[in-house]
């Protein structure tokens, strides 16, 4: 009896454990004095690094399925957590000083984000619709909360309510979704849900009906042509570094929702959601580059770069094996990279009641801050895919996969945009090195700050020189844990 | 047709036309109302399926609770009916076609095949227990995802405060312990005065 609990809790120690302190950074952050919430700052970076520790201790070769089969802990999954305590960290880091001087570094953000970290590792080890469907709304709950917690702003608020009335209406979409496929497979579970479909005893009819549901509330959640209502709105009302939030790890915890979803419970019906997928990413690589180059506001531009770039993430999916999937996992680590960078870059040139997410603010940063616009230069060159950078071999392994399934034509297609998306990264470019800055104020931020966009940005060059690494853990993790039936 | 299908049908044609209610409604009063008789309507359904546990949870939780709840939000705000009603005309024919493209849809798809949902609901024994079984399920093989659902009401607890919890820096409050810690020297003064004796 006592094994059984300890082989059932193992897999499952670094949720456990980050329960654990959530809940206590939340009573110790109420009752500890401290300036700049600095103890409870630190407190939550240790979390997550021995989440980390754990996460990597407690691994095992092999595929577990744990609680009645619906937890799983496999190699894609502990991979995905790992780069996911990695991006929150990061987001953290960032995000410290711009929130303390807008008195917004509060102990509920902290905690907020930690709930919203176990939601996305409870969705990224699930293995039941239930579960699925709960660490969605765990996540996306403390997500409209930390929206909201900019009281005093109305555009804020207003995105907060945007977002929470959108995203309720696409949960219930998701669950009306699951419970056709429910009746018409009489599982819940995912794998025994693929094998029922496999067998062919259940209802297609009504499978394909939920499947189309399911398939809806998807696209909302990741915010692609036409569930891409919400993004723009929020991502341009909400704080920077809540957007930062929602933009860059839960991107990690959507592609396992879909691989998961899609691949270990859907998989026998891939050739009716493959066509679905093609209709929503060439829809949104389409409004969503288009419409970018529209923007006068970076953090709406980088809204529409986002719906552009969910698309082209959905494209790895459409060729349904396990190379296109690989390709896919690649294609979001690397977007999450990009957009704590780009975000980031906003929070460090924004000060004391001044936001500089206006693409004018960015005018002659060269004569600023020229490591600043290098760093700024990369970031723009790997969004866009221009070859030295990760971007360019994220884009390449996509369209890789989507030619060898026989689609060559949809592969002209998504180069195309690509490139009508090109002009409005490089415009950014054109702005800082070739144009006259309009203020000339200092540009104030912290030493670990700096390091960490430097690294990051960088990082993107290094990772861009040698992928081989990053891009054969995607292939091995997914080949690993995403069985093909 | 037998007795227990003429209960379903009555329940089922009260749920469907107390959720036209819902949002046909003029008054919104009128509309928190009809989502309760949808509300009970559902936990008719639910006891003809021998869920009894469940049925009286939904009442109780939701008609009992939430929905006297929401019906004093909803008499508490000033709700302009006439703000509310504008634009109904000019979004009428755009919604009401979509609304029927897609009942459309939905019936062509599943009307075309007979047997969709042709399950009989399976009958229990006079002892059998509902509640029994729904906990017993409910700690066994469903804690895992009973824990989850447990930290997403703790995170709408955490969020409900962050968001409504307003310090004020110029309010008023008292401190119990300075009440209590206070010395006669605090707030007595004596003060020297000449009687009125010495004065004659």
């Amino acid at each position: 009896m006592n094994m059984d609990l300890m082989t059932n809790l193992m897999p499952a120690s670094p949720e456990i454990f980050l329960l654990v302190m959530t809940c206590v950074i939340l009573i110790a952050d109420s009752l500890i004095k401290q300036s700049g919430r600095l103890i409870t700052y630190m407190l939550v970076q240790l979390t997550l690094m021995v989440c980390a520790l754990i996460t990597v201790g407690t691994h095992q070769n092999g595929v577990a399925h744990v609680f009645h089969n619906m937890f799983v802990d496999d190699l894609m999954s502990d991979v995905l957590k790992l780069l996911t305590y990695l991006s929150v960290s990061m987001m953290l880091v960032y995000s410290r000083q711009y929130l303390t001087v807008r008195d917004l570094f509060s102990g509920e953000f902290m905690v907020l984000t930690l709930f919203a970290t176990l939601g996305m590792m409870v969705m990224i080890s699930a293995n039941h619709f239930i579960t699925l469907y709960l660490g969605l709304e765990l996540l996306s709950l403390s997500l409209y909360a930390a929206v909201a917690l900019q009281r005093d702003s109305a555009i804020a608020t207003e995105a907060a309510m945007k977002y929470f009335i959108l995203g309720a209406l696409a949960s219930g979409l998701l669950l009306y979704g699951m419970s056709m496929l429910y009746g018409a497979t009489g599982s819940l579970q995912l794998d025994a849900v693929s094998r029922s479909i496999h067998s062919g005893t259940a209802n297609n009819t009504l499978l394909v009906f939920g499947l189309v549901f399911v398939v809806s509330g998807l696209a909302f959640k990741l915010g692609v042509v036409p569930f891409h209502m919400w993004l723009p709105d929020v991502y341009h009302g909400a704080p920077t570094a809540m957007t930062m939030l929602i933009g860059s790890a839960p991107k990690l915890a959507a592609f396992a929702f879909v691989s998961r979803l899609l691949v270990t419970g859907l998989q026998p019906l891939v050739q009716h959601w493959s066509g679905m997928l093609i209709i929503l990413a060439i829809a949104s690589m389409a409004l969503g580059n288009i419409t970018a180059i529209a923007q006068t506001n970076l953090k709406r531009m980088l809204a529409y770069s986002t719906i552009a770039h969910m698309g082209f993430l959905l494209l790895g999916f459409i060729s349904g094996d396990q190379e296109g999937y690989g390709s896919a996992m690649f294609y979001a680590v690397v977007y999450v990279l990009m957009t704590l960078g780009s975000f980031g870059m906003i929070m460090m040139l924004s000060r004391v009641g001044f936001e500089a997410d206006n693409l004018s603010d960015f005018k002659g940063l060269n004569q600023r801050s020229p490591w600043l616009a290098f760093l700024m230069l990369l970031l723009m060159f790997s969004m866009a895919g221009v070859p030295p950078t990760v971007g360019f071999y994220a884009k390449f392994s996509v369209l890789n996969a989507v030619v060898q399934s026989g689609h060559v034509w949809l592969a002209v297609v998504a180069v195309l945009f690509s490139l009508i998306g090109a002009f409005y990264y490089l415009r950014i470019v054109k702005l800082m090195y070739f144009d006259a800055p309009e203020s000339h104020e200092p540009i104030i931020f912290g030493q670990d700050t700096t390091l960490l966009m430097s690294l990051n940005g960088v990082g993107l060059l290094l990772l861009g020189l040698l992928p081989g690494t990053l891009m054969s853990v995607c292939a091995v993790s997914v080949q690993q844990s995403l069985l093909l039936h | 047709m037998n007795f227990e299908a003429i209960v379903f049908y009555m329940f089922a044609a009260l749920i469907v036309f107390a959720a036209l209610g819902v949002i046909t409604a003029r008054n919104p009063v009128h509309a928190v109302l009809f989502l309760v008789l949808a509300f009970i309507s559902s936990a008719g359904i639910w006891l003809l399926l021998e869920a009894e546990f469940l049925a009286i949870a939904l009442v109780l939780v939701y008609v009992g609770a939430v929905m006297v709840l929401f019906l004093f939000v909803v008499m508490m705000l000033d709700i302009n009916l006439v703000r509310l009603r504008e634009g109904f005309w000019r979004w009428l024919p755009f919604g009401a076609g979509l609304a029927g493209l897609m009942a459309f849809e939905m019936i062509w798809v599943l009307g075309s095949e007979k047997s969709a949902g042709s399950a009989v609901a399976v009958r229990h024994a006079a002892d059998y227990s509902n509640t029994k079984v729904l906990g017993r399920l409910l700690y066994t093989e469903y804690v895992y995802p009973f824990e989850i659902a447990a930290v997403i009401l703790l995170v709408a607890m955490v969020a409900a405060i962050a968001l409504t919890l307003r310090r004020r820096k110029d309010a008023k409050s008292q401190v119990v312990a300075d009440q209590i810690a206070v010395k006669k020297a605090d707030r007595l003064r004596i003060v020297p005065m000449k009687s009125a004796r010495n004065d004659q």
